[in-house]
């Protein structure tokens, strides 16, 4: 059974198509890039996987059943967590209480279980491992509006984590980041693969790009163009052609 | 001896105190811009007394009845509009107001433009409660409801609330239940609003749709915005503070709600966090000088 399996996903805003019949699957334990050039539909991808829009047409399947009418939030809490391209931490809350919003979701399906209280020593344990593990420890107690941008994209993995996911969709985490910070963040990212978590990865940097993924999906203008190995993707002339333009 | 007067202020303010607290529910703890707050004030007002003259309920039944009915009447309102953004939640909950008190205005069983009277103080040990008593009554709730809302922002509930109101859309990533917690919200907001409202009706004795207008909704929004949105004691000091300002002098009774107009633009401008809001001068020097090594809490 594939962990997560898209198949001829479309996504049409007001007559424009974003999204345009693209399939593919993804397996515990693996980094699948999602490569393409502005406007490719792939943060559209995520958020149709994520279900913060329906899709026009197609099917999402995760650990073989069908997730195309859930919510996000019972999306989040079938193990698929994600970060934003524009990171959006809860500002005025700090970073321990943010991460702990994602530890809720065990209890958020029950009102009863939902009145009790939220600081518990078992569960503050499991944030300061998460804290700690993901390298915001100096900055726990911080209102995460002032943490620098690096940090910022940590705690929205450590918020990610804490759902336990089965699947993490990253959108563009090396954007904006310097280069020790993102060779430090891919790192992270190793990770979490190590812990046979699946890994959706959107990202510009194509050395980071070849450097993490066995696969990679490219899209383009909505469509998937090519899907293969780093080598394969690099030589594919397709590929070199959404990206560079037509020769002559 | 406490005067007649005093207590009537007294009264007043704490209903007032308790107006403010349940606002700062929906509005400070969930995030979610109400400008109809004053309409859940007013059906539980009408429930506790038409309950009361109509069908011979005593107090004591007709006080939880309005606030069960303005919790019903929330949650029934609040399921398809908080579904809408944040901008069209603002209209729609004016609207309600105004829908509400035409009601009560035009449906002659609501007792038209003339109201319903003959409420009278609950009854207790045989005799008609005096009105230090029935402040004790009232405070004595407020507490229990303070204490109530204490432990809910220690609970997953309130941290709920807490991510919704910083980012619906990341909150709903996080396991969030987004919809649900807002309309709880809103109901546990709307159901205190109408305790608020059966304690006025049998305080006041009659009450009339005006009392419940659109007017009403923005005094209420003022006190929790001037005290400090989103803070459990701001809308209380809110509610304190602009309660007295008309009893000092009859010049500021008359201008009133240009008065709390002016200062609400005043607080936006400069303390946009409200007197007790984290950032405000208040909240820094008694950080400062009390407290010198906590931040929060």
């Amino acid at each position: 059974m594939l962990l997560l399996d898209v198949r001829a996903l479309s996504k049409e805003f007001d007559g424009l198509r974003a999204l345009d019949g693209v399939s593919f699957a993804a397996e515990g334990g693996e980094i699948l890039g999602i490569i393409g050039p502005n406007g490719a539909g792939k943060t559209t991808l995520f958020n149709l996987i994520s279900g913060i829009y329906p899709p026009s047409g197609g099917e999402i399947d995760f650990q073989g059943r069908s997730i195309l009418r859930l919510k996000t939030h019972q999306i989040s809490r079938l193990g698929i967590g994600r970060t934003f391209q524009i990171v959006r931490p809860f500002q005025n809350l700090d970073v321990e209480t943010n991460v702990l919003v994602a530890f809720g979701h065990r209890f958020y399906p029950s009102l009863w279980k939902s009145t009790g209280p939220y600081r518990r020593p078992e569960i503050l344990k499991e944030v300061q491992k998460l804290i700690e593990k993901t390298g915001l420890r100096p900055y726990a107690k911080q209102i995460s509006k002032n943490l620098p941008l690096g940090f910022k994209k940590r705690l929205e993995i450590a918020r990610a984590l804490a759902l336990r996911p089965h699947l993490l969709l990253l959108d563009e985490p090396s954007a904006g980041l310097r280069f020790e910070e993102s060779v430090q963040l891919m790192d992270l990212i190793r990770q979490v693969r190590d812990q046979g978590i699946a890994v959706l990865l959107i990202e510009h940097n194509m050395q980071v790009v070849m450097d993490l993924c066995k696969r990679i999906v490219v899209l383009d203008h909505g469509s998937k163009i090519a899907e293969g190995s780093p080598e394969a993707i690099r030589s594919n002339p397709q590929v070199i052609q959404a990206y560079l333009g037509k020769e002559g | 001896m406490i005067s007649g007067y005093l207590i009537t202020v007294l009264i007043t303010i704490l209903i007032y105190a308790m107006l403010a607290h349940s606002l700062n529910i929906i509005t400070g703890h969930a995030g979610q811009i109400s400008l109809g707050h004053a309409a859940f004030f007013g059906i539980g007002a009408y429930i506790s007394a038409l309950l009361y003259t109509e069908a011979g309920f005593p107090f004591w039944i007709s006080i939880p009845l309005a606030t069960l009915g303005a919790g019903i009447v929330g949650a029934l309102l609040g399921i398809p509009c908080l579904r809408v953004r944040d901008d069209f939640l603002a209209i729609t909950t004016m609207g309600i107001n105004f829908v509400v008190e035409a009601i009560f205005l035009y449906i002659p069983f609501f007792g038209g433009a003339m109201g319903i009277g003959g409420i009278n103080l609950p009854k207790w040990f045989g005799r008609e409660m005096s009105k230090p008593e029935y402040f004790i009554l009232i405070l004595f709730i407020f507490i229990l409801l303070l204490l109530l809302d204490r432990r809910m922002g220690r609970s997953w509930i309130g941290l709920a609330w807490a991510s919704i109101r910083e980012d619906e859309q990341a909150a709903g990533s996080m396991g969030v239940d987004v919809v649900r917690f807002k309309v709880l919200a809103f109901v546990l907001g709307s159901a205190i609003a109408g305790l608020a409202g059966g304690f006025y009706a049998h305080f006041l004795t009659f009450i009339m749709p005006q009392n419940f207008g659109f007017g009403q909704s923005i005094v209420i929004l003022c006190m929790v915005v001037f005290g400090g949105i989103g803070t459990r004691w701001g809308p209380i000091v809110g509610a304190v503070f602009l309660g007295i300002l008309p009893e000092i002098s009859r010049p500021i009774m008359e201008y009133r709600i240009l008065i709390y107009g002016v200062l609400l633009l005043a607080m936006m401008r400069f303390q946009p966090g409200g007197l007790l809001g984290r950032e405000s001068v208040l909240s820094r020097s008694f950080r400062r000088y009390v407290h010198p090594s906590s931040g929060l809490e």
